[in-house]
Parts: C-alpha cells; structure tokens; sequence
C-alpha cells in the first residue's frame, strides 16, 4: 500500500516536469537540459525558503517564477546569442549547479519538522483519521491537475496556439508578424517554470534538498512524455497532457517494480538510460510508422 | 509603392565561390500592380523575394516602402504587410494544427497574441463561407489537423491564410510549382481572383510562363540578376507565350540547361 501511494505521489510530481518537458521536446522540438539544472533549483529554493518559515504555497510561486527565468535566459543563449539548443541547455544546466548550491549553501539540506506543503495545521486538521495516510497523494493530486488545467487553457489561447505553430512550422509565426525567437523563450519559460515547481514540490515531499537530484531528470521527463504519448495514443478522448501524467505515472511504477524485484539502487540509472533507449527507439518506429502511411 | 533601388548581393563572398547575384538592381512596383516574374534557376526570381521579406540580407542598396527605407526592419515586422505563399505548401500551414486552429490562427495576425481565447467561436461562420469558396468541400473538415490534406488542399488553404487579413503585398513564391496541373489551374484561378477582389500588390514568381502572361499587369524575365523583359500595360496584355518562349530557350541554353 505505502508503495502504490508512493508510486502516486512521486509520479504525479515528476508529471509536472513531464509536462515542462512536453512542452520544449514535443512542441517546441528543443531538447532542454536546463530542466536537469531547474529541477534542484526548485529543491534548493524550496529548502531554503522553508527552513526559513516562508509559507508553502508561496515557495510553489517563487519556485516557478525562478525556472521560468531560468528558462528565459536558456532561450536568450539560443535566440540572441545562436547557440545551438542542445548547447544552450548544457551551458545554464552547469551554471545551475553553482546556482544551486549557492542557494542552498552546501550540497545537503534537509526538511524535518518544518512546515511543508505536507505538513502543516491546515493539513492536519483536514485529514484525520482513516484519510491521514492519503494526505501527500491528494494534496499532489491537486496541484498537478490544477497545473495541467493551466498549461490546457494556455495552449488554447492565442498565445499558446503560436506556441504550437512555432515548433510545427517556424516559417509560419514569422510570416504572422510575430517575432519566432520570443516564442521560443516564452515556451522556454513556462516549462522550466514546471520543472522548477516539481522540484519545488519533491524536496518537500522528501523532506531534503539535495545538490545531485536533478540528475536524469530531461530522462525521466521525456519517458514519461514518451510512454504517455505513445501508449495512449488510441485513447484519443485523453488530452496529451493527461496522457503525460499518466506516463509518469506508469514509469515510475516500472521503477518502483525493479526496485521491489530486489535491483540496487545504485544501478537505478543505468537501467533508466537503458529503459528510456528502450522507449526512445519503439517511440521512433511508431514515429516512422505514421510518416509512411500519412 | 515599393522601390528596389541600387541592390547588390552576392553569395559567398571573399571565398573562389563567390557568385555575384545583383549589382546594382532597381525594381518599382506600384501600388495594385500583379507582376508576374519568370526566369530560369538561379536567375535570382527567389532572392528577389527572399530580399524584399527580409528573409536574407543585402550587400548594398536601399528597400523602400511608400518611401519609407525599411532597408533595416527584421523580417517578421516586415511580414505584418506582407501575405507570403511559398512553393512548398508545409511552408504556409502547420500540419499538427487543424484547419480550424489554421485559420484561427492567421486571423489574429496583426490583433496581437495574448491570453485570450485561440479560436474565436464566433468566427467559424465566416472561416466556413471563406473554405467553400475554394471549392474543396473542406467546410466541413474544420476539425481535421492539416497535415492530413492533400498538397493541393494545403496550398490553398495557405493561399487564403496569407490574404485573409488587410495585406499591403501579396508574394507568391512558384506556389503552383509543387501542384498537379488542375490543382495549380484552380489555385491560379483562385489567386487571379483574389488580388483582384483585394487590389493588393502582387509579385508572383512561376515557371509556368502561360501563368505569367494570363495573369498580372506586368511582366519581368529575370537573367542573371537582371530584368531582360520588363512589359507592362497594354504591351504586357498584348503578349504572347510564343513571344517569351524565344527568349526563356536563349537564356536557358546559355545556362545549360
């Protein structure tokens, strides 16, 4: 049981930062590692500002507004400066690790008996009893449906539709007058925002901030977009976005099975660039699959 | 009115491979004209384009609309006046939108694009009325993700995206090239009717040369980056294919191909 709940509760928190990298690998088509470097720095943030008594739903504001300026400058390296993307995500990833660690002051910080999106008067009065043990899992369940509604209602906006245009066909925004370069950012903005906030939500969940946690994350992200996206993909009343979630959900239960099975941790990401190779090249296939018969 | 005066532009230079494409080019159009421009490859029909969208850069010389130098402005601010069709018909659409989302998106060209609501509910009428005037029964595909149609159905769905806002310069790129030729003569016929309806400034790059003498009010053969037939009015009315045919062979033997 502890480990359905916690399959829920860590997927569904990875799910925000899937859908940030939804955003930049599937529609944006920009392979951002930032998000390696932006997911911490929500963790660090995180810690820090709750250490310090600031309250929980404002370290998810804070926490946003940080990655999508991470985000932005990633954009402006790539736009301004004409850095290839892949290049331009590496490069703010390092500097975020020195960001990182100058936030939160050492490698290591960790959250017991603070106040936390978990922990708090409000959360302990609501939940009592039987419900206690559902706390995280509704509390995470409510915020990423409410962030995945958001990033829904964008993409239905006029702003969000020259979001989609630009990864589909750059030439398009251009030729509407709309300068291609400052859509980019803007996607670039509001994915690392995701990522930031999920890591945000993570280091309060684990109780700990830690320099190394990004590690991988692009991985993760972008299997879970990838599952999401190709299993459910004869499911066509499912939004993408719900799909997504869904994706990070099956794959961290994949994890957890493995882990279950008797697998050193130590080895956790080997298989998960081994598994994410795995998912990448069926991904692909299907990819070819419906070129050749459009 | 849009002037070309004094354009140079070469590719590569300082290297062997250095091609000098325009020295000293002028070109004016005035306002309403439909010019048509033919010419064999590389005889610099689509760098003249590509130059007044601001797509790629000039060397030297000035770019002016109503008098006003836009030598300078980027080519998206550019775009705002101008409806662009390419030859490639993925060029004018996004395939992973629907038609619907197409078009929506090209009708809030100029009114900016915030946070309001993509698709204008109230609009859908009227993107209706727009498509079955193509004749392509796509009316009642609104739904459909565009990638799915046809090239001929995408070329002109392009077509009508580029001109269903207030546009100063309509440009058309070789946009029949990629067709069959009944698609093309619908596109054509579509593209005649259009400028005319609008009385927008058109400059229409083909390989067709009956398209160049049947449709516009002027005529350029472009040769080495040089106008070597610039007809307009009732000479232009009064030419004929066989009258060009000559001289497209001359200039097309003299470039080997």
């Amino acid at each position: 049981m502890t480990l359905v709940l916690s399959v829920f509760e860590q997927g569904m928190i990875y799910a925000i930062m899937a859908l940030g990298i939804y955003i930049t690998y599937t529609i944006l088509d920009f392979p951002d590692l930032t998000v390696d470097g932006s997911f911490p720095l929500g963790a660090a943030l995180s810690a820090v500002m709750i250490t310090n008594g600031v309250n929980p739903i404002l370290t998810l504001v804070a926490s946003f507004f940080a990655g999508a300026l991470a985000g932005t400058v990633t954009g402006l390296i790539h736009v301004k400066l004409k850095v290839r993307d892949l290049l331009s995500g590496i490069i703010m990833m390092t500097a975020l690790y020195t960001v990182n660690l100058r936030i939160a002051g050492r490698a290591n910080l960790p959250l017991y008996n603070m106040t936390t999106l978990f922990e708090n008067g409000f959360v302990s009065k609501i939940f009592t009893g039987a419900l206690a043990p559902f706390a995280n899992v509704i509390i995470i369940l409510v915020i990423t449906l409410i962030m995945k509604f958001l990033l829904d209602w964008y993409m239905s906006t006029k702003s969000g539709y020259l979001l989609r245009a630009v990864g589909d066909n750059e030439t398009i925004v251009t030729s509407m007058g709309v300068d291609k370069g400052i859509v980019k950012i803007i996607g670039l903005a509001v994915a690392n925002g995701l990522v930031t906030l999920s890591g945000c939500i993570f280091a309060q969940q684990q109780r700990y901030f830690d320099i190394s946690m990004g590690t991988g994350t692009m991985v993760i992200g972008l299997a879970s977009v990838i599952i999401g996206t190709s299993l459910l993909k004869k499911v066509s009343f499912l939004r993408i976005t719900t799909s997504v979630v869904i994706g990070s959900i099956i794959y961290k239960a994949c994890v957890a099975i493995a882990i279950k099975l008797g697998m050193p941790s130590q080895d956790l990401k080997l298989i998960t660039a081994v598994l994410f190779l795995v998912i990448l090249v069926i991904g692909m296939d299907r990819k070819k699959k419906v070129k050749k018969n459009a | 009115m849009l002037e070309l005066k004094n354009i140079t532009k070469s590719y590569n230079p300082g290297t062997i491979n250095e091609i000098c494409l325009f020295d000293k080019f002028n070109l004016t159009v005035e306002d309403g004209q439909f010019v048509s421009v033919v010419g064999s490859n590389g005889s610099g029909k689509t760098s003249l384009l590509n130059i007044i969208c601001g797509t790629i850069p000039i060397d030297q010389g000035e770019i002016l609309v109503n008098g006003t130098n836009i030598t300078k402005q980027k080519d998206f601010i550019r775009h705002r006046r101008i409806g662009r069709v390419f030859q490639d018909p993925s060029k004018g659409t996004c395939p992973e939108m629907t038609i619907l989302e197409n078009l929506a998106i090209a009708d809030n060209k100029g009114k900016g694009y915030g946070l309001g609501r993509g698709t204008n509910k109230a609009r859908i009428g009227y993107y209706k009325e727009l498509l079955s005037g193509m004749n392509l029964g796509l009316e009642d595909k609104l739904h459909t993700k565009v990638g799915a149609l046809s090239g001929g159905q995408r070329q002109t769905l392009a077509l009508l995206m580029a001109t269903m806002n207030p546009i100063e310069f309509l440009i058309l790129d070789e946009h029949t090239a990629a067709l069959d030729p009944k698609t093309a003569e619908i596109v054509m016929e579509l593209t005649g009717r259009i400028v005319k309806q609008k009385h927008v400034t058109t400059i229409m790059v083909t390989h067709n040369l009956r398209y160049a003498v049947e449709y516009g009010d002027r005529l350029l053969m472009m040769h080495q980056g040089k106008a070597i037939i610039d007809k307009a009015g009732s000479e232009k009315q009064a030419m004929k294919v066989e009258d060009i045919l000559g001289t497209f062979n001359e200039i097309s033997i003299e470039c080997g191909n």
